[in-house]
C-alpha cells in the first residue's frame, strides 16, 4: 500500500529505518526468499505500484547478485480490483506489467512498501486469480505496521512497526523520492 | 464535476491524457485469459440508440461488459419510440428502471445535452446528429499514439503530430469532435474538403483549411478520411460521386505520396471507391481494423473513469 | 378608414362609468410631454386632459409615477384559433395582450382552416368582439392555404366584416416573385398591403439556427441571413414597380437593415418590424439546445442585435411587432431539430423594449409610443387606435410603471410558456389598460 501523501505534523516525522537499516533489510529478504523457495525457480516478483515496483526489481538485483539468477520481475497494478472505489473519484491506474510466460504453475511474490489494513494485498490476490493460477503466492514488505482487517500476512518482513492508527508511516525511495527512509509522523487526518 | 461525456471540448488536455492512459493500461485486458474486471460489477450502463449502429453499440457493450457491469440495450427500431414516444419520457423510464450511465446515439444534435438535463447518471454521448462523437475522437487520438508513438507511451500528447481530415467535414460529428480533441492534445489539424462541404465559420475552428488534397499528402503524418454519403450529391454538395472521389479520394496514387511513416485512419463504416480505394483501405498503413479494437478499449476507459469512482476525477493541469 | 374600431352601436353599451388618472406622465398629439397631469376618460373617449381635475362619478386610478401611452397595437401575432386551441385561444391570446398594454393585435392567418376566406376571417373577428380584452384584428392570408400558388380571395377579405387590411402568409414565404407582384399590384385596389414573411424556401431546406460560429459549432443546419435579405430585396423593387405597399414582418440582420434604409431613401412604401427577441437575444443562447430559443427567423448575433436597435430607434424600422408564438409544451421539450419555432411575447413586448431601447438610452417614451402603437396602427390602416392622447379621441390608453422590476415567471395569462425570457429580471410593469374607457388590465391583472 501505497503510504500516505498527506501532510505529515513536524517536519517529515520521525526516520525508523535509515537507509543503511532499508539496504540490509532487504539484504535478508532476498536471502530468505532464495531459502523458502529452494533456490528461486519458478519464481516471478511484482511489485505493487507504486513503491512496490523498485522494491521488487532490488529484490530481483540482489538475488541475481547472490545467485547468479536472473528473477524475472513485474508489476502488477490493483486499483481496478480495490474495494474502496466506490468513496472517492476515480483514480488513475498504475503499470501492470507482467514477463513473459505468464503466472500459471510459477511461485509469485508481492512486493509492497508497507503491509496495513491488508486489503491492498487482497485486491493484488483477486488480481493475480483473473492472470492465471500460480502455484503459490508469497508476500514481502518492507514494512508491516499491523492493524490487519483480513486474514492476510506477510511471508518476509523487513521490519516489524507497531504503529498507532493515528500515525502516518511514509517510505520514500531513491527511484521515487530520491532518498532512501522510512518515517513516522503524526497526522491528525484519518488516512 | 465532469458527470457526462457530451463534447470532445469537456475535455482538457489533462483529462484527455488520462483517458488514453487509462486506456493504455486497459489493452493488455485482450491478452488475458479472463478478459474481465469487477470495478463496474452491480454498475449498470443504458446502451440508448435511436440509429442504427451495431458497431459502436456492440463496442460500449463489449467495454461495460468486461468491466462486470451490467447492460441494458435500447434500440429505437420496434419500440415504444417508434410508436411516438419522446425522448423525455424514454429518459424517465430508464430513470425509473434505475442506470448508472446512458451511451446514447441520436440522429438530432443535440440530443445528448437534453437527455443529460433529465437523467441522474451520467450520460456519454455516442453520436447526436452532426454535433460530436467524442469517444470516437478519443480512439482515434489513441490509435495515433500508438501507431505513431509505440505501444505503452504514457503522458504523451499528439504535439507536432500533423492530421488531415478529408471529407464531409459539414455534417460529420466524428471530425467536430477530432477537430477539436485533438487540437487539444497539441496536433495540428487540417481538413481537406471542398468549399460546400466546410461550415461557414470553420476559420474559427482550432485547425487551417484547404481545398487541395494533394497539396496536404506529403506534409500530412496522418490521413483521417470520412465517410461521404450519396444523398449529398443530389442537394448539389458537389457534382458527382466521380468528380468527388476524383478530387478528394485516397487511392494507391495518393497514397504513394503519403511520408513513409504515416497512416491511414477512417471512422467506418467505407464506401469502397468513393473517399477510399479498397487496396488503400487494406493496406498496412491503414488502421482502420484496430481502430475497432481501441475502441473497446478506449470506451472502457471512459466508463471506468466516470463510474468506477464518485466521479470523473479532477486532473491537475 | 376602417370603421371595425369604433364601437358597433349594435351592442348595447354596458354601464361604464368614466375612469378619472391622476397624476400621470403623458406626451399628448402636438407633442407636448406633461407630467403628474390628470386624463378623464367617459364613454368611450378621451374627456379631458389636464392637472386638478375632478369628476364626482369617476373611479379615480391613482397613477403617480406612471406613464400614459396609447393603447399598444400589434401588427404581429398569432392566436391560434381556429384549429390549435391546445396552444392559444382568441380569448387566451387577447388576455395575455391586454396584461402586455395591447389594445389592438393583428392575428395572422396560419390557422387550421388558414384565414383565406371571408368566412374564417369573419370568425376570427367575432371571437376577438365577444372575448372583448381588445381588438382583434384579422390578416387574410395572401394564397391559398399558404400554398403560395393561387392568390386567396383578398378583395371580399377586404370587403367582409373584418375588413382586412392586411395580407400575410406568414409561416411561409410568398416565394414567387409572379405572385408576389400580383398581390402587390391587386391590394392597391383597396389600400391594403402585404406582410412577407421573408425566407428564401431554398436557401433554409431543414434550418435550425442562424447560419454562423454557433450553428457550425452545435452541428445544426444553418439558416443563411441572404435568405432573409434576398427577398426582402427583391419585394422592395417589386413593390416599387408597381407602386404599391410593402410591409416586411420581423426583420432579424443587419443586412435586411441596410436594404429597408436604402429602399426607403429611394421614396418606395416599405415599412418594417421588428420583434422584441430580436431586440434583446442572440443565437448564443442555443448552447445548451433548448429549444425555447428556436424562432423563425431564428436568433442571430449581437452585431445584428446592435443593427436593430439603431434601426428602430431611427426609424428605418417602423415598429416593435410581437409575433406571439404560442406553443405546447410537447412541442418544445423535445429535441431542437423536432421542436416548433416560436416564442410567446405579448406578455413581455413592452418590457423588453424598455430594457433594449429606453433603459439604454436609444428611445424615448414618446419614441416608444410611436413604435408601438402610432405607426403600428398606421400601417395596419387600423382606425381607433394609434393616437396620441387628445380630448376627443378615443379612450385606448396604457398606464405603464417604468419603475417596477421583477422576474419573469410563469404562468401567465397565454396559454403556453415558451418565453425566453423565463427566470430574466425585466424592468417595468403595465399596471392597467383601457380599451374604449373600460380598463381590461387592472392593478396588473384582468379586470
Amino acid at each position: 500500500m501505497c503510504a500516505a501523501s498527506s501532510s505529515v505534523a513536524g517536519r517529515d516525522g520521525l526516520a525508523v529505518l535509515d537507509a543503511e537499516e532499508v539496504r540490509r533489510a532487504l539484504t535478508r529478504i532476498a536471502h530468505e526468499i532464495l531459502e523458502r523457495t529452494h533456490g528461486g525457480g519458478q519464481v516471478i516478483l511484482l511489485g505493487i505500484p507504486t513503491r512496490g515496483v523498485p522494491l521488487a526489481r532490488r529484490l530481483a538485483a540482489r538475488i541475481g547478485e547472490f545467485e547468479g539468477l536472473e528473477v524475472p520481475c513485474g508489476s502488477l497494478d490493483v486499483t481496478m480490483h480495490r474495494d474502496d472505489l466506490r468513496l472517492r473519484p476515480a483514480r488513475a491506474l498504475g503499470r501492470t506489467d507482467l514477463p513473459m510466460g505468464g503466472v500459471d504453475g510459477k511461485t509469485i511474490v508481492l512486493v509492497d512498501d508497507v503491509l496495513y489494513s491488508g486489503r491492498t494485498v487482497r485486491a493484488a490476490l483477486d488480481a493475480l486469480t483473473d492472470l492465471g493460477r500460480p502455484k503459490a503466492v508469497q508476500l514481502a514488505v518492507l514494512v508491516d505496521r499491523g492493524h490487519r482487517e483480513l486474514p492476510i500476512r506477510a511471508d518476509y518482513v523487513g521490519k516489524n512497526l507497531p504503529t498507532s492508527q493515528r500515525e502516518v508511516v511514509r517510505v520514500l525511495l531513491s527511484e521515487v523520492d530520491g532518498q532512501d527512509v522510512v518515517l513516522i509522523g503524526e497526522d491528525g487526518r484519518k488516512p | 464535476m465532469k458527470r457526462h461525456l457530451i463534447s470532445a471540448a469537456d475535455l482538457s488536455r489533462a483529462d484527455a491524457l488520462l483517458i488514453l492512459d487509462t486506456a493504455e493500461e486497459l489493452a493488455s485486458l485482450a491478452d488475458r485469459p479472463i478478459k474481465k474486471l469487477p470495478t463496474l460489477r452491480g454498475r449498470t450502463v443504458v446502451n440508448l440508440f435511436f440509429e442504427d449502429s451495431t458497431r459502436t453499440r456492440i463496442s460500449f457493450e463489449a467495454a461495460a461488459k468486461r468491466l462486470s457491469a451490467d447492460v441494458i440495450n435500447f434500440s429505437a427500431k420496434g419500440s415504444s419510440v417508434g410508436k411516438g414516444e419522446s425522448l423525455k419520457d424514454t429518459a424517465l423510464t430508464l430513470e425509473a428502471m434505475g442506470s448508472d450511465a446512458v451511451v446514447i446515439r441520436h440522429s438530432a444534435s443535440g440530443a445528448a445535452h437534453r437527455l443529460a438535463g433529465w437523467v441522474q447518471g451520467s450520460v456519454v454521448n455516442a453520436g447526436d446528429g452532426t454535433h460530436e462523437h467524442p469517444t470516437q475522437a478519443l480512439l482515434d487520438a489513441f490509435t495515433i499514439r500508438r501507431r505513431l508513438k509505440g505501444n505503452g507511451t504514457r503522458g504523451a500528447g499528439l504535439d507536432g503530430i500533423r492530421v488531415t481530415i478529408v471529407g464531409d467535414v459539414l455534417h460529420s460529428r466524428v471530425a467536430r469532435s477530432n477537430v477539436l480533441l485533438l487540437s487539444t492534445l497539441g496536433a495540428e489539424v487540417t481538413l481537406a474538403a471542398p468549399p460546400t462541404l466546410l461550415p461557414l465559420a470553420v476559420e474559427n475552428w482550432p485547425c487551417s483549411v484547404s481545398y487541395d488534397l494533394d497539396c496536404e499528402l506529403p506534409k500530412s503524418d496522418v490521413v483521417m478520411m470520412l465517410r461521404v454519403q450519396q444523398e449529398r450529391m443530389t442537394a448539389a454538395y458537389f457534382p458527382s460521386v466521380r468528380e468527388y472521389s476524383r478530387r478528394y479520394g485516397l487511392d494507391a496514387a495518393r497514397m504513394g505520396r503519403l511520408p513513409d511513416h504515416a497512416i491511414v485512419m477512417h471512422p467506418g463504416p467505407m464506401n469502397r471507391g468513393v473517399e477510399i480505394a479498397a487496396d488503400v483501405a487494406d493496406s498496412v498503413r491503414s488502421t482502420i481494423v484496430e481502430q475497432v479494437a481501441n475502441g473497446v478499449t478506449t470506451r472502457m476507459a471512459v466508463l471506468y473513469l466516470l463510474l468506477g469512482g464518485t466521479e470523473f476525477p479532477a486532473v491537475a493541469q | 378608414m376602417n370603421p371595425a374600431g369604433l364601437p358597433d352601436p349594435a351592442i348595447p353599451d354596458p354601464a361604464r362609468a368614466p375612469w378619472l388618472i391622476k397624476g400621470v406622465t403623458v406626451t399628448r398629439s402636438g407633442g407636448q410631454r406633461e407630467e403628474f397631469t390628470d386624463i378623464l376618460l367617459s364613454d368611450g373617449v378621451i374627456a379631458a386632459i389636464g392637472p386638478g381635475l375632478s369628476n364626482p362619478g369617476a373611479h379615480v386610478l391613482d397613477a403617480q409615477g406612471l406613464i400614459a401611452l396609447p393603447g399598444l397595437v400589434d401588427l404581429h401575432t398569432h392566436l391560434r384559433e381556429p384549429g390549435r386551441e391546445d396552444a392559444e385561444t382568441v380569448e387566451t391570446g387577447t388576455r395575455a395582450a391586454a396584461l402586455g398594454g395591447y389594445t389592438a393585435v393583428h392575428a395572422m392567418a396560419n390557422t387550421d382552416p388558414v384565414a383565406d376566406t371571408a368566412g374564417v376571417v369573419e370568425q376570427v373577428w367575432r371571437l376577438g368582439r365577444a372575448a372583448g380584452h381588445c381588438d382583434v384584428q384579422p390578416v387574410g392570408a395572401v394564397t391559398v392555404g399558404l400554398a403560395g400558388s393561387r392568390l386567396a380571395e383578398l378583395g371580399t377579405m377586404a370587403d367582409s366584416a373584418a375588413r382586412v387590411r392586411v395580407f400575410s402568409d406568414d409561416g411561409n414565404c410568398v416565394a414567387d416573385p409572379l405572385l408576389m407582384r400580383r398581390a402587390l399590384e391587386y391590394v392597391k385596389a383597396f389600400d391594403g398591403v402585404i406582410a412577407q414573411h421573408a425566407q428564401e424556401p431554398r436557401l433554409t431546406e431543414g434550418a435550425q439556427l442562424n447560419e454562423g460560429e454557433m450553428s457550425s459549432r452545435l452541428g445544426l443546419a444553418g439558416w443563411p441571413a441572404v435568405a432573409e435579405e434576398a427577398i426582402i430585396a427583391r419585394d422592395c423593387l417589386l413593390a416599387a414597380h408597381v407602386g404599391s405597399a410593402l410591409h416586411v414582418c420581423h426583420v432579424s440582420t443587419a443586412g435586411s437593415v441596410e436594404i429597408i434604409r436604402w429602399a426607403k431613401s429611394k421614396g418606395w412604401r416599405v415599412t418594417a418590424e421588428v420583434t422584441p427577441h430580436h431586440l434583446l437575444l442572440t443565437d448564443e443562447l442555443a448552447a445548451g439546445y433548448d429549444p425555447v430559443f428556436k424562432v423563425n427567423p431564428p436568433l442571430r448575433t449581437a452585431a445584428d442585435v446592435a443593427e436593430l436597435r439603431r434601426a428602430l430607434a431611427d426609424g428605418t424600422i417602423d415598429c416593435v411587432a410581437t409575433d406571439h408564438a404560442p406553443h405546447p409544451v410537447e412541442a418544445k421539450e423535445t429535441e431542437w431539430s423536432e421542436a416548433a419555432f416560436g416564442m410567446t411575447g405579448l406578455e413581455t413586448a413592452l418590457r423588453v423594449v424598455q430594457l433594449a431601447m429606453v433603459d439604454t438610452g436609444m428611445l424615448d417614451w414618446c419614441g416608444v409610443a410611436d413604435r408601438m402603437s402610432v405607426r403600428p396602427a398606421r400601417i395596419g390602416r387600423l382606425a381607433g387606435h394609434g393616437a396620441l392622447p387628445a380630448v376627443g379621441g378615443p379612450a385606448n390608453l396604457t398606464l405603464y410603471d417604468p419603475a417596477a422590476s421583477a422576474e419573469v415567471v410563469g404562468p401567465g395569462a397565454s396559454k403556453s410558456r415558451n418565453t425566453p425570457f423565463a427566470g430574466m429580471e425585466l424592468p417595468g410593469r403595465v399596471v392597467a389598460t383601457f380599451l374604449r374607457g373600460a380598463p381590461t388590465v387592472l392593478d396588473g391583472k384582468l379586470a
